[in-house]
């Protein structure tokens, strides 16, 4: 029937089958909030703030004072209207302001308010602490479960479990608490068979940590999986996606997250750990009016929630605030800077008082050594910069493509299948070697680790002389066995990483790629840092050493060129610049090493820019098709508004609605013949001089409930959008008044205007559409579909790939 | 396992409820800390002294304040005699370590009786479930697994259309079934059409 055909059609966006939004008079559920409970119209939920905040006072003389549920939220999958978000902030915020003088409790009101905002960055600076401490208590726990278990407490990890017991000096891992599976099992932890059996119950270990991830993330929450950093930077350029920062993604990623990391596949927490902020930062939201209802708002909320994330990953809260500002957010006011700080502050702060790790310290591998450096060893530090770049770039090439396999082959149907058998390739190939054995934070903690004299790890086997030794400052030594053992160990574990993280990253489970370039790199670089030690310890005569390298001094440190080796990797990954200086520097506790960080991050950025120019979450933006506007780059082509505009010459002409001759049937046609998100509003079809924007969601709803809860509105009704609306014969059914739901002030730009302009339009005020003229009357659309689009076919890539609406 | 499972799986949550859950859950969590009495099993300072001359390295542990965490407090007894004691001693390294058993023992609890709740969850879910509910004539098209425009449609019109659900069983009733749904939609999204997170 008529209405049934209606209704059908309207749930036709542009991308089909997503509109989740039900009129049937029951559940508006989809629209704000995930699992919301159905909209009832008693329950007027969206507030009675005037109009859509377009035309302030002018609403009040409309029919419609309040605005009906539904009218002015978004579908899913759509671009937000940034202008009309921010003046409806506007509005109520001088409306709040103008009602604060009547009576005390307005001003109370006001200033709450005005409060909110702070209050809420400190509900999420203690959520995402404290939801951050139980992943990493977690996560060492589980890790490893993998290798043992305490008989003390089976809740304790190793270094737990040895606190209380008198170790001796050279045996300092090994307690009577604590024993592996073989040692439960057989009874003694000695001979091959011993060995074969601990091999065995570490990947029986990690298949099931990844199988249960896996299989969580299936059941509950699909969204969970990925790193999440690439539509997190799409919703907050403007995109909405329902459900991606709800309460279930959030209880599942953090549970997959812990598990995923457990199992020993090579990936990191950093990454997922910015999704879980931005999840709480959603979630806390909605105890808020302010930012549950407006969607601008609620994207500054999230930008300081991402710094509040990195800032517990990394222990890092100024580097936070800058990874927000320079990766992750789209428009960033100063306002939102002194929030992210807050956030980022109190999250740190959260964490520190749980303190996983037992010594205060924010992250496991935190480097406390502060020794100098000297001027030529930047030649081997540009040296680690440009292998930086050069992984980054063939990381990005090779995990796109693998990605990309994997979207469009049969390779995507078995998900599950997928993630065991990568589980088990990485946890065969990874128990023979010790370095590989061990979690990847714990490989870094020990690679940035200067070598004492109490070190007993097998890198730090030098040849010692204990005679010459004074106090704690050792000298640079002859590497003794131990130390080639460690190298080759060390290098097959750098290739084997270089490989394998190519097919984690963008598993099905909760993936960073964070903590794995920084292994990589701190490989490389000890790697490095050991060969320039040794070279200097055995050649001390030559020219370029004899300066300031004698004999008996302590001239290289081996740890700081893996720090530098991990900071070159994860720039040419990123592409970060100054967040990854600051959250390196604040990793370290001082500036001394600042120059070296620099010249690493700056060469690798510029070795990757020129292999590729995208870092790897744009990159994975682009694979998947999000419209997401670059607002880095220039546009630097000469077309103009007229070679962009729809309709083409050979199309259509334009569908517009004109102000008052059109029925209700007529714009029910169109409504359901074209798929457009919005219909310009013309005076008249002979004249096309311009009166406003009508958006397509705001038509449907208003005509439904026209229909339902007005009298004498039938399909022949006129639809007048403007104040006045002309005297018709008494007879006639009465008219329909949509004056409410026009946009009255959209932008438009004439035909000859240059592109590079109407981009930098686009970027800057964030618009989803915009009208071009040309002597006034109304000639076409250019909407942010097209400019992405365009650019894309300016850059030769394939238009096509643009996907969402 | 899942294609042709009742699809998923859904909270009870009302709007109210959830925030409520998490703040508690927020509380569980920040409790322990804040009261972790620090028993006397929880700090320590630990001195680890190299070999010295004929003297072997040893690792010594003692329960004192940070103040009072250096070489000449805790190693006892003194290895070398009085005048040794000071080259000794700074070849020694004393560091202050503290912990709170409290809090590692409340979050891995915690955080084992989530996975398994969502693990019983599941298993409710995928085997009993179907068992117990009747087959909804308009569930019947959530089976089909082409992407059939009709199917959905007809799907998303909820099966109590005038009859509004006002007892609580109903109502999460309800809630689960939307729930199920959008979990369907984003597993259609992201597995089978590979729209997302590719």
């Amino acid at each position: 029937m008529d209405q049934k055909g209606f209704r059908r059609g309207s749930f036709q966006s542009a991308t089909s089958d997503e509109d989740m939004l039900e009129i049937a008079g029951a559940s508006m559920d989809f629209s704000m909030a995930d699992d919301d409970p159905p909209l009832d119209r008693e329950m007027g939920g969206f507030s009675s703030y005037n109009g859509g905040g377009m035309n302030g006072t002018s609403a009040m003389m409309d029919f419609l004072e309040e605005p009906l549920p539904g009218v002015g939220t978004y579908e899913d999958f759509n671009t937000i209207d940034w202008v009309r978000e921010k003046s409806r902030d506007r509005d109520r915020h001088r409306e709040i302001t103008n009602r604060s003088k009547e009576s005390t409790w307005a001003l109370l009101h006001s200033v709450s308010d005005a409060f909110s905002g702070w209050l809420l960055m400190l509900l999420i600076g203690l959520l995402a602490g404290s939801l951050a401490g139980l992943i990493d208590i977690s996560a060492h726990w589980m890790t490893d479960l993998k290798e043992g278990v305490c008989l003390a407490g089976f809740w304790f990890n190793h270094e737990h479990c040895c606190w209380k017991s008198n170790t001796t000096f050279t045996d300092r891992d090994k307690c009577p608490e604590w024993k592996s599976w073989s040692q439960l099992i057989l009874g003694h932890g000695e001979g091959a068979f011993a060995y074969i059996l601990n091999y065995f119950m570490y990947v029986i270990w990690a298949l099931m940590f990844s199988l249960l991830a896996v299989l969580l993330v299936k059941g509950f929450a699909p969204y969970a999986c990925g790193s999440g950093i690439p539509e997190i930077k799409t919703i907050l350029s403007g995109f909405i996606i329902r459900g991606y920062l709800g309460k279930w993604t959030l209880v599942i990623k953090t549970i997959t997250l812990v598990l995923a990391v457990s199992s020993g596949l090579s990936l990191g927490k950093e990454g997922p750990l910015v999704h879980v902020a931005c999840c709480c930062g959603n979630i806390l939201c909605h105890l808020f009016t302010k930012y549950r209802k407006n969607e601008a708002k609620r994207r500054e909320v999230l930008s300081a929630a991402a710094a509040a994330g990195v800032s517990v990953a990394f222990g890092a809260p100024i580097g936070g605030v800058l990874f927000s500002l320079e990766e992750v957010s789209y428009y960033f006011p100063l306002k939102t800077l002194w929030r992210s700080f807050f956030a980022a502050l109190v999250a740190a702060f959260t964490l520190r008082s749980i303190n996983p790790f037992g010594n205060s310290r924010l992250v496991l591998f935190y480097v406390e050594f502060h020794m100098p450096w000297h001027l030529l060893e930047l030649v081997p530090f540009i040296l680690l910069g440009i292998f930086g770049g050069l992984w980054g770039a063939f990381f990005i090439r090779s995990n796109i493509a693998w990605c990309r396999r994997r979207k469009t082959t049969r390779l995507g149907k078995y998900p599950v299948l997928e993630v065991i058998v990568v589980t088990a390739i990485t946890a065969i190939l990874a128990f023979p070697n010790e370095y590989t054995r061990m979690s990847t934070s714990e490989l870094i903690s020990e690679l940035f680790n200067d070598c004492g004299i109490l070190d007993s790890s097998k890198l730090c086997e030098y040849v010692n002389d204990f005679n010459s030794t004074k106090g704690d400052d050792l000298p640079d030594r002859a590497a003794g066995p131990g130390v080639y053992t460690a190298m080759w160990q060390l290098a097959l574990a750098l290739i084997m990483k270089v490989f394998i993280t190519i097919f984690t990253f963008g598993m099905k489970v909760p993936s960073g790629l964070f903590i794995p370039s920084m292994a990589v790199g701190a490989i490389a670089g000890r790697l490095l840092g050991v060969a320039v030690e040794q070279l200097a310890f055995y050649h001390h005569d030559w020219a370029i050493f004899s300066g300031w390298c004698s004999p008996g001094a302590d001239c290289i440190t081996p740890g700081l060129y893996a720090m530098v080796g991990a900071a070159a990797c994860l720039g040419g990954v990123t592409r970060m610049t100054v967040s990854l200086v600051v959250i390196m520097f604040e990793l370290t506790g001082g500036l001394e090493y600042i120059v070296p960080l620099m010249a690493a991050a700056m060469t690798s950025k510029w070795v990757a820019d020129a292999i590729g120019r995208e870092g790897i979450y744009d990159a994975h933006i682009r694979l998947n098709g999000y419209p997401f506007l670059e607002a880095k780059e220039e546009f630097s082509h000469k077309t103009r508004a007229m070679d962009v505009m729809r309709p083409r010459k050979s199309d259509p002409p334009l569908t517009v609605i004109t102000q008052d001759t059109m029925t209700v049937e007529d714009v029910e046609t169109i409504v359901t013949s074209t798929t457009y998100s919005g219909y310009p509003v013309v005076v008249s079809r002979a004249s096309q001089r311009l009166v406003g924007f009508v958006l397509r969601r705001d038509l449907i709803i208003s005509i439904e409930n026209a229909r339902k809860k007005q009298d004498g509105i039938v399909s022949t009704s006129i639809i007048c959008f403007t104040d006045y609306c002309p005297p018709l014969p008494p007879s006639s059914p009465s008219v329909l008044k949509l004056r409410s739901i026009l946009d009255l002030s959209p932008f438009t730009v004439t035909d000859e205007t240059p592109m590079e302009i109407v981009v930098d339009i686009f970027r800057k005020l964030g618009l989803r559409q915009c009208l071009v003229t040309h002597n006034g009357k109304l000639l076409g659309i250019i909407t942010k579909k097209d400019v992405l689009k365009h650019i894309a076919q300016m850059a030769n890539q394939d238009p096509d790939s643009i996907l969402f609406n | 396992l899942f294609p042709q499972a009742p699809r998923m799986f859904a909270p009870s949550s009302r709007n109210s409820v959830s925030p409520v859950l998490l703040l508690v859950l927020l509380g569980c969590v920040l409790c322990p800390p804040a009261q972790a009495s620090k028993s006397s099993e929880d700090i320590r300072c630990k001195c680890i002294c190299p070999p010295y001359r004929n003297i072997s390295g040893h690792i010594y542990n003692k329960n004192v304040s940070q103040k009072d965490c250096n070489c000449l407090h805790v190693v006892e007894p003194m290895p070398v005699p009085g005048n040794d004691v000071e080259a000794y001693c700074l070849l020694c390294e004393c560091k202050y370590e503290e912990r709170s058993t409290t809090t590692i023992k409340v979050i891995i609890i915690i955080y084992l009786s989530v996975v398994g709740a969502l693990l019983l969850y599941m298993a409710f879910l995928v085997l009993v479930d179907p068992l117990i509910r009747k087959p909804d004539p308009y569930t019947q098209p959530l089976h089909n697994e082409e992407d059939s425009e009709d199917s959905h449609s007809l799907a998303t019109v909820p099966a109590p259309a005038g009859a509004r659900a006002n007892t609580v069983l109903e109502r999460v009733e309800g809630a689960q079934q939307r729930w199920k749904r959008q979990v369907q939609e984003q597993r259609k999204t992201v597995f089978d059409r590979h729209k997302m997170l590719s």
